[in-house]
């Protein structure tokens, strides 16, 4: 029997839309360009705007402290004091708080509790901004300046360093409390990266630990807590990436007051965030616009730093995961 | 039973041994109960919040605040009509233009991209965008749209909020996508299908539940940011549904109104905080409930 040879090529398979294909991913391609794009152009339209204040003042407006439009001098120290400072408070209240929730979550929670909890902390971090500050503004500044301020002025007057951390106005506005509002916006971004990165550390380690006679305690801070520590420090970069960029609730409470005579926690004072959102719009075109640009600019570098990191020590977590036993 | 036995009885190795076992173990309770505090603290806020959003703001709820402008300060009636059609407007529409993009990245990262250096880039800027600062956004539009066309408009305010979609909408549809079976892509491709209709038409779909999460989630976010919209879209007092003009938005609205010091556009303030509040939490909880339902 003649086995039946081929001949030809086979036949072309029909296609009802043969460009079909190349369009498809033609169009996948381009939307992932676009977003590499969409970065380029916020660095370039950034430095293109800055560009005048760049030239009249170079780096040195980073430690100058005049901010004046009338006299169209301009220096950022003022704004970006105020950035780190509350943004450093906020870190100082929420990394305990989040590893605290963190910790409840994953190891104490009753299982059924574990989710509407979890969702609940979510909720904090869907709340708007503008909530936040309208809140921090009318609710929380009274009750803050009554029974924090007050009491704490009280206490430390006339002692040298925490005297002076104290003065000024007791209000409820400045500083302490844009610090604090940052603090309750961040903890949900932290404590939900602490929770997923605690809930990769494998059983058998936290068994063995536990049959060890560990306390829950032990097994946490000797035993999770150094097997996840490059994915707490990446949460912790997150929210510290959030609090520097956040906008609004920082501009209801901080004061907006261009001063860094007294390095009071109380006294109102202004962050690269809220001189952009307060002045931006009015500002004529020329000097002023360009150095606050440039502002904006130093914002998105440095939160841009602190993101790259964060994700960085991320990636080398999950790397691990399958590495470490 | 030598729990009781008196410490003297004991050898001095086995006191110590005791000592630290009870101290070890106060050290445990006082760490829990630390963080049984931690996670009241959290949720202090969160009701302290609501609380006041809901006790200040319903006040403030009344028919005329649907159907009439915001006022000038200190008069007696107003709403925030304009305001809520703008946002309702430049939210929608920021949506179906932020959308496809996002899911057409989203695609490209599952299907096309997983291995290559165009994916890894484009996972890692998009990592950093989605948490970039929206003031930066709104700066970005400034310049690139504001300053040509010499105006603000609902245009721009669109465009920024569309750039705050695309990165939450890209990163759910990837993680969707992932999450489908290969077994799934393989069978339609040993029929013969072409990858076009693959993706569209078995991976996307499976995943749509995901997909529409994330959409549900992109629009909670864009509908209470202000920082984009102060310098694209600016603010306006009058009704207006012509995308070149400046346009009012709640959120542009509450922050003009609750920072003065007029009584009558605290009220109303309150009352948008409210409708936001309210509209922002709706959408979280369907957008979990939608997610916990379909997949």
């Amino acid at each position: 029997m003649d086995r039946a040879t081929p001949s030809g090529r086979p036949q072309a398979p029909k296609r009802s839309l043969p460009w079909a294909d190349t369009a498809f991913s033609v169009l996948a391609h381009g939307a992932a360009w676009l977003t590499l794009a969409l970065l380029a152009g916020i660095i370039a339209s950034l430095v293109i705007g800055a560009a005048p204040a760049i030239k009249e003042y170079g780096l040195g407006f980073l430690w100058s402290t005049d901010w004046d439009p009338v006299k169209n001098k301009y220096g950022g120290l003022v704004m970006i004091y105020g950035t780190l400072m509350t943004s450093f408070i906020a870190l100082l209240i929420a990394v305990p708080v989040s590893f605290g929730i963190a910790l409840f979550l994953t190891e104490l929670s009753p299982s059924w509790l574990k989710r509407p909890l979890g969702t609940a902390i979510e909720l904090l971090a869907a709340v708007p901004s503008i909530v936040y500050g309208m809140w921090g503004l009318l609710v929380f500044s009274p009750v803050l300046a009554r029974f924090v301020q007050q009491p704490l002025q009280a206490a430390f007057a006339g002692v040298p360093v925490l005297g002076g951390l104290v003065s000024g106005p007791p209000v409820g506005i400045g500083i302490l409390s844009a610090g604090i509002i940052l603090a309750i916006m961040i903890i949900p971004f932290i404590a939900a990266v602490m929770r997923d990165v605690f809930e990769v550390t494998p059983g058998l380690l936290k068994e063995s630990a536990y049959a060890l006679g560990s306390t829950t305690w032990e097994v946490m801070y000797r035993v999770v807590l150094p097997y996840t520590k490059t994915g707490v420090v990446g949460g912790i970069m997150l929210g510290l990436g959030r609090a520097l960029g956040e906008t609004m609730a920082v501009t209801f409470v901080i004061g907006n007051q261009n001063q860094l005579n007294s390095l009071s926690l109380f006294e109102a004072a202004n962050s690269i965030t809220s001189a952009l959102a307060n002045e931006f719009a009015e500002a004529g075109e020329g000097l002023h616009q360009a150095s606050l640009i440039y502002l904006g600019l130093v914002l998105f570098f440095i939160t841009f730093v602190v993101l790259a990191c964060s994700k960085l020590l991320l990636a080398r977590l999950k790397r691990g995961e399958g590495t470490r036993t | 039973m030598s729990a009781v036995l008196p410490s003297s009885a004991l050898s001095p190795h086995e006191a110590a041994r005791r000592r630290q076992h009870l101290s070890r173990k106060r050290v445990n309770k006082v760490a829990l109960a630390l963080s049984l505090a931690a996670m009241a603290f959290g949720l202090f806020w969160l009701f302290w919040i609501l609380f006041e959003t809901v006790r200040l703001g319903i006040g403030g709820l009344s028919l005329s605040l649907f159907t009439q402008m915001t006022p000038p300060p200190q008069s007696e009636d107003g709403g925030l009509a304009n305001a809520i059609f703008g946002s309702v407007t430049m939210v929608s529409l920021a949506t179906l233009l932020g959308t496809p993009i996002g899911v057409l990245a989203g695609i490209y990262l599952a299907e096309y991209g997983q291995k290559t250096w165009l994916g890894s880039a484009t996972r890692f800027i998009n990592d950093i965008l989605l948490s970039a600062p929206s003031i930066v956004v709104g700066l970005f539009i400034y310049s690139a749209v504001v300053a040509p066309m010499k105006g603000f408009s609902a245009f721009a305010g669109i465009l920024a909020l569309a750039l705050i979609v695309i990165p939450v909408v890209i990163r759910t549809t990837e993680n969707m996508l992932t999450l489908i079976p290969s077994g799934l892509r393989e069978a339609a491709y040993a029929l013969g299908t072409p990858k076009w209709k693959v993706i569209l038409m078995i991976t996307l779909k499976a995943a749509r539940a995901g997909v529409v999460t994330g959409v549900l989630l992109a629009l909670a976010r864009i509908a209470g940011e202000t920082a984009p919209l102060l310098f694209t879209a600016l603010s306006n007092q009058f009704w207006t549904s012509n995308l070149s003009q400046p346009m009012a938005s709640l959120p542009v609205t509450i922050f003009k109104f609750a920072m003065s010091p007029y009584e009558n556009w605290q009220q109303l303030a309150w009352a948008g905080v409210f409708l936001i509040t309210l509209g922002v939490l709706v959408l979280n909880i369907l957008a979990r409930i939608f997610f916990r339902t379909r997949v």
